[in-house]
């Protein structure tokens, strides 16, 4: 059931659907990702090798079998490194490109095998022969708390006194949640090709998110300039976060190994490798103290998230701010205090995904609104309705006023179309006369913050030239992952010339073209790309209106481009006719854009400021049925209606939408990360890591765009879509907690994330045992 | 006999010679042949994007199946048509299912799209029409997409598979079945030397010969777990032979007393047959790994695998079922259940292979349930595994045959469950507690990455507990979210 937004204009691109750029290429088989390019004569694999255990020292690497196995052309090690052995995204922060001595996770990478071929390779890695010297590893959040061990220092903001508004409120209650992590599980695992050339030079096609990042990483490993590399990205097959600033370490393999070797080395990690060498959503323990009053209201607020990062501190700096600054969710929490400690543990770096903190931020304050009700005994969705934020009760717990106050509205407008109320009605009716299952619903809303934190972030750079025929070639700083930001570009172009999204060739994302860009990230690609490439195009198309004003005698101001071509005072010439013309005239068809976020700022040690040009809204209302014997699950019905401002294409974003959905869902569900007291990941394969099926999707699902444009300027009026709707799951999580507490009314649930049938047994048996 | 392996693609009939007999088919597609459409995704057989679609006979009529080529040995394709995601399309016309894709905005980062093609193309071969929501689901079970979250592509299969298929394959189909028939040669296949090779022998004399002469070789019957072995352990097997090609082996029969299925029985066939013993063995193998490992992997190959787990062992083992061996000329059968020596270990002698397995019908007055649970409903291993036959008699438990897998080391009987269970009062739930508390004493699970030992014990319980429930006749009960028996009878 799908919401069409009204069209601007037949003859418009953007604002219609339009398939993916490649769709064709994806069903027939056609789009190449790095691995299916064309391998150079003489190309070598790469393999590398982690650590088997989680902390210690390395006292003995005997590599001299791994040397002499068949195929193996080299065998590379820290002392390989010829420019400084770090791969960090930030500060020089040290994650080790290949171990030294210290080993500090579990499949740290710690020697690398170059093989003729991939499985020669492999091969041959089984045959090192490595002596350590063990300690007992920090695993968990609460083992690092314990220890009292962090990644970087403890971090928190306030609004007014909360430790008095606490004392003085009509109740208050503590509580806490734990909340798992994520596996990326993108489908194309990590992959990159290095080619050497002359000089020092090294040409890296990457599977990764942030080429820029590829780039300056490869050449501090190699000790060369940023300019003798060039990172190349056509497209990826899923990234979600996972090859942000994790892309990296594979592609400065790969480009060492291209060094060592002087050919061309291709390095693709085998799924177990994947998933126990990369990092994962962060997984948090949430501690709240919430003040309130008779109806719900939220008088006073102090809550502390604790999370597992990991050995370093990759992107957990931002990550764990975002928590922070979704700490409130929707809700005006008046005085507050928000707190964050990022606790070191000796797992893999947990990294960026798809709400890069944002989630497990509004996960607490989603769990904190659910105590409250249960407490009141009031339904959860007036409790959430009473505290959003709203005229007078609009500035956040870090200075930002909520401008736009649309989310009550929206919420109530999917209130009614999905019928909670009565719905709520029948599942009480259904739970008071089935014995065994037991129904839940939620209706849980989302605002999300747009822009990125790191304020210099919020900037993009486009490439734009317009041949003598009138066909136009794009290239800017966004990758394209799947979420159709190559086609959103290509309308907004398009647009501007008025020529058909057809005319414009959607070229590869490459440092080459468009330097020092912003990681596709924070959902911004569009919101940033899209302004770059429209004001190149516009620079270029003012050049030509100068042209066409020329022939026609008339003011520049008076050209109009639509329909492929150019009009003004009732003559016309193709699009194609006058760019022919302007070459004539040697006038430059080629400009560059750029942009930046206009409005935000960010203090972060007075923990003030305008961290967000916009927020984007949606709400999703939930029903699901549990299994009290055996804690099974299943989601019978979703409601979601979503704010994605106007949309530029309908059909895109509501694939955002879906897929975020169902990803958050996975992860408040059956995707479960184990880690053993060793340090190793027990679940490295789809085998035992369990993201949705389509059988997991609600057979009722309704989707739907809430139509509003963007009240700030962004590209078509349009709003970021990438990683808001992930957040809709939670209403999925919030309904298996009333479906839950339907056994003890009055009771406080105490589901933990994610709620696996053994979670959801667990969670009833405590709230059996409470009644 | 013949020397190389021979298998139609595009209507042109390849032939490999010299092959390595571990090499997977992913590999010979994607490094030898250089057809780069079908995708890696996790090389083992869980997430779908290598799928390819296998054109086979069975029964006399071409059936095309969905198969994942990253744990299927090319040797395998030996005899069937193959068709990758490159063959569909007739020069720039897209097959009417890869229209159907971009037409519902079925992909986003296309990884996964090629193997979601490749199974909707083999749905839409086969596929009662119109298809059901389920059938789709079903069909999708084993591929893995992050990015949409289905609904499109659930929409692209529902509008694609409404009539009957008019694509090139349907068109030349005689054509096909004539060229399979060329294939279907009848005689032992053996590429290699005694040190190293890939057999695929055509008899079971021949097979039972061979094995004896060679009992160190791999017994392969879908290779849906010794896929695995070569692509996840790297184990170097030298000596693989393949049931796939061996006359009467994947015999199933039907009839009055009971059914008996030769061990290369596929467990897509075996669905429908032990879906007529029962609807919840028709639901336990609905959720049985996926339509890709169903195609590819055998009754035979799951029961001498002896998993811990085995999802069908502890149902057969409820039922009574009978184990067939064979070594050289000498035939044994035994219960299954004391095929399960140990964890790994079977009763299974050097040159000894599984031939079958025989099951007895229901009798009016046996009640059959099994349950299986898991973190994620379809394509996952179970946590627990728990199956129960009751014998009835005046509203009590005469005898009962209890078993379950996910609970020790090996597939197994709770023997002092069963004891237990006898007399007991369908009425009273009030005599059920005995039964319930001995379940603690047959078994001591383990904890894992699936579950907790406690979370196994209790919810061992609660399955005992179900299945009193519902054989008990609580009409007015809802007591299951999946699996209703009803459903189950119509699949």
């Amino acid at each position: 059931m799908l919401h069409k937004p009204s069209l601007p204009s037949e003859t418009t691109a953007a604002g219609r659907s339009r398939p993916h750029d490649s769709a064709t290429k994806h069903v027939a088989g056609a789009a190449l990702y790095v691995d299916d390019v064309p391998e150079p004569a003489g190309t070598l694999h790469v393999v590398p090798v982690g650590s088997k255990i989680a902390a210690g020292r390395i006292l003995v690497m005997d590599l001299e079998a791994v040397r002499a196995a068949p195929g193996v052309v080299a065998v590379l090690t820290a002392a390989d490194v010829p420019g400084r052995n770090d791969v960090s995204p930030v500060d020089f922060d040290c994650d080790p490109c290949l171990a030294e001595e210290s080993i500090e996770f579990h499949s740290q990478v710690v020697f690398a095998v170059v093989g003729r071929s991939r499985e020669q390779a492999r091969r041959a890695a089984a045959l090192a022969r490595i002596e350590y010297s063990e300690t007992i590893p920090v695993v968990t959040v609460d083992e690092a708390l314990d220890q009292d061990v962090v990644v970087m220092p403890d971090y928190a903001f306030a609004q007014g006194e909360p430790d008095e508004a606490l004392d003085g409120a009509a109740n208050r209650l503590h509580g806490s949640i734990r909340i798992g992590g994520q596996e990326h599980f993108y489908l194309e695992g990590q992959v990159v090709l290095a080619v050497p050339g002359e000089d020092s030079d090294m040409y890296v096609l990457s599977s990764t998110q942030h080429p820029t990042e590829v780039q300056h990483v490869v050449a501090r490993v190699l000790g060369v300039a940023d300019h003798a590399v060039e990172c190349e990205v056509r497209r990826m097959g899923g990234g979600f976060g996972g090859k942000e600033s994790q892309a990296s370490q594979w592609a400065a393999l790969a480009a060492l190994a291209a060094r060592v070797t002087g050919r061309p080395c291709k390095l693709r990690l085998d799924r177990d490798d994947d998933m126990a060498m990369t990092g994962k959503r962060h997984d948090f323990l949430v501690n709240y103290d919430v003040g309130f009053d008779e109806d719900g209201v939220i008088t006073g607020y102090d809550v502390l998230y604790a999370a597992r990062c990991g050995y370093s501190a990759d992107l957990s700096l931002g990550i764990c701010d975002r928590t922070m600054f979704h700490a409130d969710n929707a809700y005006f929490l008046g005085d507050a205090r928000i707190a964050t400690r990022r606790m070191k543990t000796n797992t893999v770096s947990n990294t960026a995904f798809r709400g890069f903190g944002g989630p497990q931020g509004m996960m607490g304050m989603e769990r904190a609104i659910d105590a409250i009700a249960w407490t009141l005994g009031l339904d959860p969705l007036d409790v959430r309705k009473a505290n959003f934020y709203a005229g007078g009760r609009d500035r956040t717990p870090y200075g930002q006023t909520v401008e736009d106050n649309i989310l009550l509205e929206l919420v109530e407008t999917l209130e009614a179309s999905a019928d909670y109320r009565e719905r709520r009605r029948r599942i009480a009716a259904f739970n008071d006369n089935s014995a065994i299952l037991k129904k839940g619903i939620a209706l849980t809303p989302v605002k999300f913050g747009i822009s990125f934190t790191l304020i210099q972030l919020n900037q993009a750079g486009a490439l734009v030239h317009v041949y003598s025929d009138g066909s136009v070639h794009l290239n800017h700083g966004g990758t394209e992952m799947g979420q159709g930001l190559y086609m959103k570009v290509a309308q907004v172009t398009a647009d501007v010339f008025g020529i058909d999204v057809s005319a414009v060739k959607i070229t590869a994302t490459t440092t080459a073209k468009v330097p020092n860009t912003s990681p596709t990230a924070a959902s911004s690609g569009t919101d940033l790309n899209g302004q770059a490439a429209r004001a190149a195009a516009l620079a270029i198309r003012d050049r030509m209106a100068a042209v066409a004003a020329n022939e026609f005698g008339v003011a520049a101001e008076s050209i109009a481009f639509e329909g492929g071509r150019v009009v003004a005072g009732g003559r016309s010439l193709s699009f194609g006719e006058l760019a022919k013309m302007a070459v004539q005239a040697r006038v430059s068809l080629s400009a560059t854009g750029f942009y930046k976020t206009p409005k935000i700022h960010w203090d972060r040690a007075a923990g003030l400021g305008r961290p967000f040009l916009y927020f984007a809204y949606g709400a999703s209302c939930s029903e699901v049925t549990i299994d009290t014997l055996t804690g099974e699950m299943k989601v019978d019905r979703v409601d979601i209606l979503h704010d994605v401002g106007r949309s530029l294409n309908p059909a895109i974003d509501i694939g955002q939408i879906e897929g975020g959905f169902v990803q958050g869902m996975g992860w408040l569900t059956t995707e479960e990360l184990v880690f053993d007291a060793q340090g190793r990941l027990r679940t490295h394969a789809p085998s035992t890591y369990k993201i949705p099926t389509a059988g997991d999707v609600p057979e009722d699902f309704r989707v739907a765009l809430f139509e509003r444009q963007n009240r700030e300027e962004t590209v078509g009026r349009s709003k970021a879509v990438g990683e808001p709707p992930l957040m809709l799951a939670i209403s999925v999580f919030c309904a298996i907690a009333d479906a839950i507490h339907s056994l003890a009314p009055g009771a406080r649930v105490s589901l933990d994330a994610p709620a696996t049938p053994e979670e959801i047994l667990k969670s009833i048996k405590a709230a059996m045992r409470a009644s | 006999m013949r020397q190389s392996i021979r298998y139609l693609r595009k209507g042109v009939i390849e032939t490999v010679e010299g092959l390595d007999p571990k090499e997977t088919l992913l590999d010979h597609l994607r490094l030898t042949k250089r057809a780069v459409g079908t995708k890696e995704g996790c090389n083992e057989g869980d997430c779908g994007a290598c799928t390819v679609v296998l054109g086979r006979m069975r029964d006399g009529a071409l059936h095309y199946e969905p198969v994942n080529a990253c744990i299927t040995l090319t040797g395998m394709v030996d005899g069937c048509e193959l068709v990758a995601v490159e063959d569909l399309a007739e020069g720039d016309a897209l097959h009417p299912v890869q229209q159907a894709m971009v037409d519902h905005h079925g992909s986003q980062c296309g990884f996964c799209t090629p193997g979601i093609v490749m199974s909707l193309f083999s749905l839409y071969q086969e596929g009662t029409r119109p298809v059901s929501r389920q059938t789709v689901t079903d069909q999708l079970a084993g591929n893995l997409c992050r990015c949409t979250g289905y609904r499109p592509i659930i929409d692209a299969a529902m509008s694609v598979c409404a009539g009957l298929a008019t694509d090139a394959f349907a068109r030349e189909k005689a054509g096909t079945v004539r060229s399979l028939a060329v294939l279907h040669d009848g005689v032992d296949v053996f590429v290699g030397d005694e040190q190293r090779f890939f057999a695929a022998p055509a008899s079971v004399d021949s097979l039972a010969r061979l094995y004896l002469r060679h009992p160190d070789a791999t017994l392969v019957g879908g290779a849906t777990d010794v896929g695995l072995w070569i692509t996840k352990q790297l184990r170097d097997l030298r000596k693989i032979i393949w049931l796939g090609r061996v006359e009467k082996l994947d015999r199933l029969s039907v009839n009055a007393e009971g059914i008996s299925m030769g061990a290369a029985v596929t467990h897509a066939r075996a669905l429908d047959v032990l879906a007529g013993v029962d609807p919840d063995l028709g639901e336990l193998m609905r959720r049985f790994g996926s339509t890709q490992v169903r195609a590819s992997g055998t009754v035979g190959g799951n029961i001498a695998n002896g998993s811990p787990i085995g999802d069908l062992a502890p149902a057969l083992i409820a039922l009574g079922a009978k184990l067939y061996l064979r070594r050289g000329d000498d035939g044994r059968s035994l219960p299954l259940e004391d095929f399960f020596v140990a964890y790994g270990k079977q009763d299974r002698l050097a040159g000894e292979f599984v031939v079958g397995l025989a099951l007895a019908r229901l009798r009016p007055d046996e009640a059959f349930r099994c349950y299986k649970i898991s973190k994620r409903f379809d394509e996952d291993i179970s946590a627990v595994m728990g199956a129960f036959k009751f014998t009835l008699e005046d509203g009590r438990i005469a005898g009962a045959r209890v078993a379950f897998g996910g609970m020790a080391a090996t597939p197994r009987r709770g023997k002092q469950t069963e004891a237990a269970l006898a007399g007991i009062d369908l009425d009273d739930s009030s005599t059920w507690p005995k039964a319930l508390d001995a379940l603690g004493r047959d078994f001591q699970p383990i904890a894992d990455m699936r579950a907790s030992a406690e979370y196994r014990q209790e919810v061992a319980r609660a399955l005992l507990m179900k299945a009193l429930v519902e054989v008990a006749g609580a009409e007015t009960t809802e007591t299951r979210l999946l699996g209703r028996r009803e459903r189950a009878d119509a699949a």
